[in-house]
């Protein structure tokens, strides 16, 4: 150990003549775990630099969890031993786990303790709504927001003669077969994510996925979209499977939708419009392609869709320290300007009306590159929520679409028949519903 | 008569297994009872407040024809990849023991893929066998639709059984090789000069003599195959398509900590605990008769 009385020598010096420095200036720091992955995870890192480098009094330490689902379990298992962050981004699908968790510092508490100053009427009510308490009270704070819209290939429709995406979902698969006859190999690329077909399309048809408007008025809510429009959607789409008009792309099969989507082999696909920025700027060089709203059934009013992403939850037990700077970190993202950043690089929408406005008025969307991407609040704010395209709120949702998509799996890959899979898929998640309220025995959701 | 040797001092000896003792405790033992404890009660995500169930998560899993899958899947993942296994791997080692050309580079290379984590090989090998753009998509060119694990369940298990098996067959080659080498040349000779040919001395005099290697390795694999195929089936399959490849050990994460249901999870481990114990006890029981040590 030769080395060891060195470091210790070079330790003390630099303590003894940087000390005095350091601490005059020494930042109060905080942690914070996020979610996204890839392109969104660098942004995510650049975000914090960017607060970091625009004061002195704070610094973010951002820490990527490889994956929403990751995140929330390391938040968990990390929370249960006390080595948790101040911060940290939760999917839309874990907020219901983290209202009852009793492990959190909730917004409006946070807000008032720290004079954040935060205009919560400024949030679009389709967000609001999403995350909100049956008190209305939202206990995160909104942050990445998305919303799903239809990609369509401009060739693959001219081919067929039509510059104009389709409104219904009649039209868009007359398109598709129509397509396949003037020699278009795929028209659509689906996977099994069930956040576009069951989530969006139950919104924008205004239908119920669980009794007890989707679970907000209690735990004890029953799945029952097997019996509404979306199993006739599903069927649907496993009759395009079947005339070889629609195909399945997953990372399984080589390609994600996304990459059968921007290298034109697939003309049409559901996605976030969080993948905006990434089609645009990975999409082969000659691709022609814009966005649309869903297509709805042609006997159905077309309501609001789901506002899709993350929202940032605090945590407790940290020092007043880190809370103050958590809540000044939350404060710099909703400065308009940060948040036109962030649209900017990614394709999400902003969380609050005046963040919009400001943006529309700035000529954001006039921009070429980003046309569309208004779309994605259109849809979001189409009519107001009603009490089920509200949102989703169930215990243990990921595991729910878990089971579903397997089901999926076994239906579009024609080991079961739709009805039989679907009615499967809400018998298993009654279970685990049933499963997550006895976990939860006497508790009420906020 | 037999011979005991005993310490007088206790105290000395029971310092000595002192920090052994500790870590099995600590790494083993602790965990199984809380395993036990959550797996008879309900664990909320967070902590706090357990309530007791008694055996109703067990009832609950017996009872799930989607867990009865799992454990067929499960065996039949460990019967294909063990056979797999250790069949390539025995080829390999008899190979490199006739010192064929090149022998010496083979030995070195042919144990490399187990030093690679289970993610990387699940990763190299989504790519190979990706239908779309992999290496074997060639195969879907002449015949369409022939190869996708993606749509067909056989196919998916072929994939991870295969992913294991090159990873398993790496460890098995080093077993068999030392236990060629160690046996004695004057009877490979000789059965030589008697007139037999490679095949022959191979299944006559080498492999009846690697019997313990291979009881051995068939005890590994199997366990192997059962509580460490995780990170193989997470990358390439994900347990699907329609549930084809969800083994137990996959099935335990995705309820425990996808699902963040704990206790189904830990009731699930325990269950997984005792097959495995089972399995070996049977091996160790049956099997074992008939292996000779030399």
């Amino acid at each position: 150990m030769q080395i060891r009385p060195f470091a210790a020598a070079f330790l003390a010096a630099s303590t003894f003549l940087g000390g005095h420095a350091a601490q005059a200036q020494e930042r109060q720091k905080f942690e914070f775990w996020y979610g996204l992955t890839g392109r969104l995870g660098e942004i995510m890192e650049e975000h914090c630099k960017r607060f970091n480098e625009s004061q002195t009094k704070y610094e973010a330490k951002c820490v990527g969890q490889g994956g929403y689902d990751k995140a929330e379990q390391n938040t968990i298992a990390a929370f249960r031993s006390k080595q948790h962050p101040t911060l940290v981004q939760i999917y839309d699908a874990g907020t219901v786990n983290f209202m009852l968790s009793g492990a959190t510092y909730n917004a409006p508490q946070l807000a008032k303790d720290f004079n954040m100053k935060i205009d919560w009427s400024a949030y679009f009510p389709g967000i609001a709504n999403y995350y909100a308490t049956s008190k209305g009270e939202m206990w995160s704070f909104p942050y990445n927001s998305s919303s799903a819209l239809l990609y369509w290939n401009k060739d693959a429709w001219a081919k067929i003669g039509k510059s104009k995406a389709p409104e219904t979902v009649e039209e868009w698969f007359d398109d598709l077969r129509a397509m396949k006859k003037a020699g278009v190999e795929c028209g659509f690329a689906f996977d099994y994510d069930t956040w576009m077909p069951l989530e969006q399309f139950s919104a924008i048809h205004n239908i119920p996925i669980a009794t007890k408007n989707n679970g907000y008025d209690g735990l004890d809510a029953e799945m029952v979209f097997n019996k509404t429009k979306f199993a006739d959607y599903m069927k649907d789409w496993k009759k395009l499977l079947d005339e070889g008009v629609a195909r399945i792309q997953t990372a399984q099969t080589g390609k994600t939708i996304l990459q059968a989507f921007t290298d034109g082999t697939c003309a049409s696909m559901l996605s976030s419009v969080a993948n905006h920025g990434v089609v645009g700027s990975t999409a082969k060089a000659d691709l022609k392609w814009g966005v649309a709203k869903l297509p709805v059934y042609k006997d159905f009013k077309r309501h609001n869709s789901l506002v899709g992403g993350a929202s940032l939850w605090v945590l407790q037990g940290k020092s007043k320290g880190e809370y103050e700077a958590a809540a000044a970190y939350i404060q710099f993202l909703l400065q308009p300007k940060e948040e036109q950043w962030f649209a900017d690089v990614t394709g999400y929408i902003p969380v609050t009306k005046t963040g919009f406005k400001a943006m529309v008025d700035g000529g954001f969307y006039a921009d070429p590159k980003r046309a569309g991407r208004e779309l994605a609040i259109e849809s979001l704010t189409f009519t107001p929520p009603t009490a089920v395209s509200r949102g989703i709120r169930l215990g243990n949702f990921t595991q729910i679409r878990a089971e579903i998509r397997a089901e999926l799996e076994a239906a579009f890959t024609g080991k079961k028949d739709m009805q039989a899979a679907l009615d499967e898929a809400v018998a298993r998640s009654n279970q685990i519903l049933r499963r997550f309220e006895q976990t939860f025995k006497g508790k009420q959701l906020p | 008569m037999q011979r005991r040797a005993a310490f007088d001092n206790l105290w000395l000896a029971g310092a000595l297994i002192a920090p052994q003792l500790l870590l099995v405790l600590v790494f083993f033992y602790w965990p199984t009872v809380q395993a036990l404890y959550w797996a008879f009660s309900t664990q909320p995500p967070f902590g706090g407040a357990n309530q007791w169930v008694g055996w109703q998560n067990f009832e609950q899993i017996f009872s799930d024809s989607v867990y009865w899958n799992s454990v067929r899947v499960s065996i039949i993942f460990a019967i294909l990849s063990t056979s797999l296994s250790i069949a390539t791997a025995l080829l390999m080692a008899l190979m490199v023991d006739r010192q064929l050309a090149g022998h010496r580079v083979y030995r070195f290379i042919y144990f490399w893929p187990y030093a690679i984590a289970a993610p990387a090989v699940g990763l190299a090998f989504r790519f190979i066998f990706a239908p779309d753009a992999g290496f074997v998509s060639a195969v879907n060119q002449f015949a369409p639709n022939l190869w996708n694990p993606a749509l067909k369940g056989w196919d998916a298990m072929i994939l991870i059984v295969i992913a294991n098996s090159w990873k398993m067959a790496a460890y098995n080659f080093i077993f068999f090789l030392a236990a060629l080498q160690a046996i004695p040349r004057t009877l490979i000779e000789a059965a030589a000069m008697d007139g037999s040919g490679v095949l022959r001395r191979a299944r006559d005099v080498q492999i009846p003599l690697l019997q313990p290697t291979l009881f051995f390795l068939l005890v590994i694999n199997i366990t192997e195959s059962f509580v460490d195929s995780f990170g193989i089936v997470d990358i390439t399959t994900g347990g699907g398509p329609a549930r084809a490849t969800d083994l137990m050990v996959f099935k335990i994460y995705s309820d425990g900590f996808k699902g963040l249901d704990y206790s189904m999870a830990a009731a699930q481990s325990i269950v997984l605990m005792l097959l495995v114990v089972a399995l070996t006890f049977i091996q160790f029981r049956y099997v074992e008769r008939r292996v000779h040590y030399a």
